[in-house]
């Protein structure tokens, strides 16, 4: 008994001491740039490319390592503002409330546009719509339309669905599909908009099921579900997604894919930066469905 | 020696026992401090709004707690005729051997992981009902409250089987010596005499229903409706655990978003609560009439 007691403290003595000790060696790694070890989270559009660009890059620098989690927009930089992680990655823009928090947490957020990225409207195969007008989308989604008839479909009821609110491409989505670009147009998604936790997700009911309509980053987007064209007025041409209509602007619902920094990188940090620039992994964009960043310069 | 040891020991055991009691109350005061501060900075006009938006500062709950609802009674519903199914024929019926292979069953149904079960939902349950029954999506409420019935199922089989075991065997010997069927026994004595522990079986079967997340969330479609008679049963809803959830990870620490999240954890807690305060109330009688017969 009276020999298993001191055992016990000094088991605990080393679990306080690592304790203390993580978050101090931690720190250094996400402000000091020395450092090799990259911690990079946020939007689930961007985790699959982030995941690539990781493993490709890790391949030519053994030195330094780096991990990629996803969880949406929103978490990835609320992530970097508590200074859990070193890049953040963002379907969207920070916000301005964002960037105020960051600064009350003593650094300056810095933007980098990593890549493009195209918002797919899906339907299941098996439906006859091929192609709609973006205000008809956005009476879809708002519930205005609630039958694939009023918009030249069979008679079966429209089933709505979309990512949790704390994905970019929501957001992204509300903003330019649902309000048609209108910052003061106050409407939302309708109530029996389905929130589905993954991108996998709504792939697998688009699938499944012929009443349902979608939307998706191409880069998720496979060939089992079919996707719509879509005209901004209904006058001009329908164009379906692809990196030729994004690049040269006739897509009307496409958006930048953003990294964000804690204060302006350094060290391996802006290596690494610096290569996802590059031509190289630039290709990568191209490869996994989405749009490189240099062919729109 | 072997006294001091003994001593150690039993002050050990003691600490561990009202360490609950400290975690419990540790973990309240934290979630009124992160979750009261909601009553001051949103109207409780809009808490008990009908839409939930969070990022356009829509907090209103009440289509959460009917979502809430809605999968918990739904699965109750399903999971008492089973679960007590389950219990009479293990402890009435079903002789030694089958007993033996059936109650290990039961307990393993209880072992797996919701999220798996959740993963069955979303690729096999939701499309067969929706082509069954001819629903515009498989997402629904009924969904979940399957996958739940299926997690609640093991919980109050083996409670049921429990207070079945208590019904002392004398009860069933003058049933059967007044001429009785092995059914008019079960029905008419065992059930009665048992009826407290049922109770107690279905409260903390609507208990472990309410308080799931993984699984309801990834079948419940996570629209925020709000019930709207008997077709709600067949259509999306959002539950609070799944509100939470999915939420929790994206919201700033401090925001009023993430006080309304800690809000919606205050109204579980409570719930829950209440939910064992009944059943643990309901399984205090027996005894006093246990003490009765006795005298």
């Amino acid at each position: 008994m009276r020999r298993k007691t001191p055992g016990i403290i000094i088991l605990f003595s080393f679990i306080l001491i690592a304790g203390c000790s993580t978050p101090g060696s931690g720190k250094e790694g996400a402000t000091g740039g020395s450092a090799d070890y990259i911690e990079n989270k946020g939007s689930d559009t961007l985790v699959n490319l982030a995941l690539a660009w990781a493993e490709a890059y890790q391949g030519t620098h053994p030195e330094v390592r780096i991990s990629v989690t996803g969880g949406g927009s929103g978490t990835g930089l609320t992530a970097l503002i508590n200074g859990t992680i070193d890049i953040a990655n963002a379907s969207r823009e920070i916000k301005p409330e964002e960037i105020k928090t960051a600064q009350e947490g003593g650094f300056e957020p810095v933007e980098f546009i990593v890549a493009n990225d195209a918002i797919a409207v899906i339907v299941n195969p098996q439906n006859p719509v091929d192609q709609l007008t973006l205000e008809q989308v956005s009476g879809i989604f708002k519930g205005e339309i609630e039958n694939w008839q009023e918009v030249g479909g069979e008679d079966r009821p429209i089933v709505k669905l979309s990512r949790e609110t704390n994905s970019g491409t929501h957001v992204y989505f509300l903003e330019t599909v649902v309000r048609l670009g209108d910052s003061d147009d106050p409407s939302i998604f309708s109530p029996d908009t389905l929130l589905l936790p993954s991108s996998e997700g709504i792939i697998a009911e688009v699938q499944d099921n012929p009443n349902a309509i979608g939307y998706d980053g191409l880069g998720y987007v496979t060939e089992e579900v079919k996707k719509v064209a879509l005209s901004p007025t209904g006058e001009g041409p329908y164009i379906l997604p692809s990196s030729e209509t994004v690049i040269n602007n006739q897509y009307p619902i496409s958006r930048h894919l953003y990294m964000y920094t804690r204060g302006q990188p350094q060290g391996s940090e802006a290596e690494y930066l610096d290569w996802i620039m590059s031509a190289e992994a630039q290709s990568i964009v191209t490869e996994l469905g989405f749009v490189p960043i240099a062919s729109q310069q | 020696m072997e006294k001091r040891s003994e001593r150690i020991v039993t002050s050990t055991i003691r600490i561990a026992g009202s360490s609950s009691i400290l975690f419990l109350m540790l973990i309240f005061i934290f979630l009124l401090r992160e979750g009261l501060p909601t009553i001051g900075e949103v109207p409780l006009e809009r808490l008990a709004g009908e839409r939930w938006y969070p990022i356009e500062d829509l907090y209103g709950i009440l289509p959460l707690i009917s979502g809430s609802l809605i999968v918990t009674v739904f699965s109750i519903l399903i999971a008492l005729p089973l679960g007590v199914g389950t219990a009479i024929y293990i402890g009435e019926i079903a002789p030694q051997s089958v007993k033996e292979v059936l109650k290990p069953m039961v307990e393993i149904l209880a072992g797996i992981p919701s999220v798996v079960l959740g993963f069955i939902g979303i690729l096999v349950l939701s499309p067969f009902l929706r082509r069954a029954f001819d629903l515009a999506t498989g997402l629904t409420a009924l969904s979940g409250a399957i996958l739940l019935a299926l997690i609640s199922i093991p919980t109050i089989a083996s409670i049921t089987e429990d207070a079945l075991y208590a019904v002392p065997s004398s009860y069933r010997y003058a049933a059967y010596a007044l001429g009785a069927t092995q059914w008019q026994t079960i029905w008419g004595v065992a059930i009665p005499a048992a009826r407290r522990g049922i109770l107690t079986a279905v409260m903390l079967g609507i208990g472990r229903s309410l308080g799931e997340t993984m699984a309801v969330m990834m079948v419940t479609g996570n629209a925020p409706t709000i019930f709207s008679g008997l077709g709600s049963f067949t259509a999306p809803v959002r539950t609070m655990t799944a509100t939470i959830a999915s939420e929790m990870g994206e919201v700033a620490t401090g925001s009023i978003h993430y006080h309304v999240l800690f809000f919606i954890g205050i109204l579980l807690f409570i719930f829950s609560l209440i939910i064992n305060i009944t059943s643990s109330t309901s399984t205090e009688r027996p005894r006093e009439e246990k003490a009765q017969v006795v005298s």
